[in-house]
């Protein structure tokens, strides 16, 4: 039941446990017993909203940059990240193989603020080799939800 | 000027299914679970195999019996699932969906007169493709009490010295009842003794909700009296693309071949380069789609439960057959009342034979959110006829 409850849940935070239930053909008990462990093990971190922010009047810029770091003796990458991923703008940080260390997004309300950040904050940390920063124009889809387009369903409204 | 038409084909009632679909279409904000085909889209990169085939220029016929790469993967795929073998190069045939081999296979068999066997509630083309081949349909009623199983004791009862075919539709279509392999053994027997031929149709093969799927192929002396249907449709989303195949000993296989070849020359090209990818690369996306439909079919069958309408739990296809006898309807007004009433559409299920006769036919390829709403009117629905009949 584990992973057809994640795969669920992953989708729809808000599903009714009693639905839940159902669906996955087992007492509401056990549902509410497995998230409460999945909780407890740091395997549910949280539960949080998809908002398409560009259909708001918010102003909101997002923002991928590429790190390039020293790596320190004893302690790898682990230092460096922690001094980046607590700044409240940043919303994630992936170590990563390839060509750079490091990928940073960034959420801020201008362009101004993000280079303001990577200029000031980012470039200037001392194990930080160099920066590249990618601004995002548009969101096709994220975290597996198209967000251009709406299902359409084009079949017939009977068939055999 | 004379009468043009062959009055074989006059005489064929056109299907139930299409006098409704004509009703529904006219009301525009109705919705349907009246559906045949899966909600979900082509998984991509089979899409995207299509594409890629005609980017390629591959628009050329194929070979009669379909694409030598097609068949060799159909045959590894039914050698994985039913742990049987056919012959790429001479059992194995590619149709135009998995009608096109029921029409092929019911000519190859029948010579004028012979009888077929075919139990219903079932697809509605079996009967119609068996006059069509010359033969003569004799209809096996299934019941709701063997939750529309075909039981050897009913197999034995159909069958007189003309009997040539028995159609063997599970996992079934209307009523997502599966034939067990218990069931199939059953039927063997009869099958044997009386020295007769099926056409298993399993074209929903892939979406069994217990156990996997046993074929009749898998038992003991079927395999050299069988042909066995099956498709991409309903296992891999792709009903537009019209691809079906058709397994079976090489005698038989041979003179559905030469009529295919006669008829459709071979299957769409671009369909065939896209199921090669299907069955290399998309066991992930049956099995995620399988997870889908079985959620909600729990949550369909919770729904009747809260609602207190009768119905068996079915473990195959994408429908489910509640009973509403007790409103004292036929299965047409009921449904005819439901689209005017409510909006929704279920097929009656004597669009499926005359035993289907007190059934719906409620489809549940449709995701949960457009279950709920319809589900719910048909709570709001059935209380009220209750209401009316106090």
């Amino acid at each position: 039941m584990r992973e057809e409850l994640l795969a669920i849940v992953e989708r729809n935070s808000r599903i009714d446990l009693k639905e839940l239930a159902v669906i996955l053909g087992v007492e509401e008990i056990d549902v509410v017993n497995e998230l409460a462990a999945l909780e407890s093990e740091g395997i549910i971190c949280g539960y949080h909203t998809m908002i398409d922010w560009e259909k708001t009047s918010i102003e909101k810029v997002s923002a991928l940059i590429e790190v390039r770091v020293t790596p320190q003796r004893g302690q790898g990458f682990d230092n460096i990240a922690e001094r980046i991923y607590k700044y409240p703008e940043v919303t994630s940080v992936y170590l990563i193989s390839g060509g750079f260390d490091l990928l940073v997004t960034l959420e801020g309300k201008s362009l101004k603020e993000i280079s303001g950040f990577v200029s000031d904050k980012l470039s200037t940390l001392d194990s930080v080799l160099s920066t590249a920063t990618h601004f995002i124009l548009k969101k096709y889809k994220d975290h597996g939800t198209i967000l251009t387009k709406k299902y359409e369903d084009t079949r017939e409204k009977v068939t055999p | 000027m004379r009468n043009p038409l062959a009055e074989r084909v006059v005489d064929i009632k056109p299907s139930g299914i299409r006098k409704f679909f004509d009703i529904v279409n006219e009301m525009e904000d109705a919705i349907s679970l009246g559906v045949g085909e899966p909600d979900f889209d082509t998984p991509w990169h089979i899409r995207d195999e299509g594409i890629y085939s005609l980017e390629k220029g591959r628009t050329f016929y194929t070979s009669n019996a379909g694409l030598m790469e097609l068949r060799e993967e159909i045959s590894r795929y039914i050698k994985r699932k039913q742990g049987v073998t056919y012959d790429p190069v001479k059992e194995v045939l590619v149709t135009v969906g998995g009608s096109e081999a029921i029409d092929i296979g019911l000519r190859a068999m029948l010579n004028p007169g012979e009888e077929v066997l075919i139990p219903q509630p079932s697809y509605v083309s079996y009967e119609p493709c068996t006059v069509l081949a010359g033969g003569v349909p004799v209809i096996i009623e299934l019941k709701a009490e063997n939750e529309f199983r075909l039981t050897a004791q009913e197999l034995e009862d159909a069958i007189t010295d003309k009997t040539k075919v028995l159609i063997l539709p599970f996992p079934n279509n209307p009523t997502g009842a599966i034939m067990e392999r218990k069931d199939l053994e059953a039927i063997a027997e009869v099958i044997r003794k009386h020295d007769i031929f099926v056409i298993s149709d399993e074209i929903y093969s892939e979406l069994t909700y217990t156990e996997k799927h046993v074929s009749i192929v898998e038992i003991e002396g079927m395999r050299e009296r069988t042909v066995l249907i099956n498709g991409f449709s309903k296992a891999f989303a792709m009903t537009g693309w019209r691809l079906g195949y058709a397994c079976g000993p090489e005698p038989i296989l041979e003179q559905m071949t030469k009529i295919h070849q006669f008829a459709i020359m071979c299957g769409p090209t671009t369909s065939q380069y896209a199921a090669v990818e299907a069955l290399c690369n998309g066991d992930e996306d049956v099995k995620e789609m399988r997870t889908a439909y079985n959620q909600r079919r729990r949550f369909l069958m919770n729904a009747f439960k809260e609602m207190g309408l009768e119905c068996f739990e079915p473990f195959g296809a994408f429908y489910v057959f509640p009973c509403i006898r007790e409103f004292g309807m036929t299965s047409e007004e009921f449904a005819n009342r439901f689209l005017q009433e409510e909006k929704v559409a279920v097929v009656p299920g004597t669009a499926f034979g005359d035993c289907g006769e007190g059934f719906l036919r409620i489809s549940y390829a449709y995701s949960i959110e457009n279950l709920k709403v319809a589900i719910g009117r048909l709570a709001d629905f059935v209380a009220r006829l209750r209401a009316e009949k106090q």
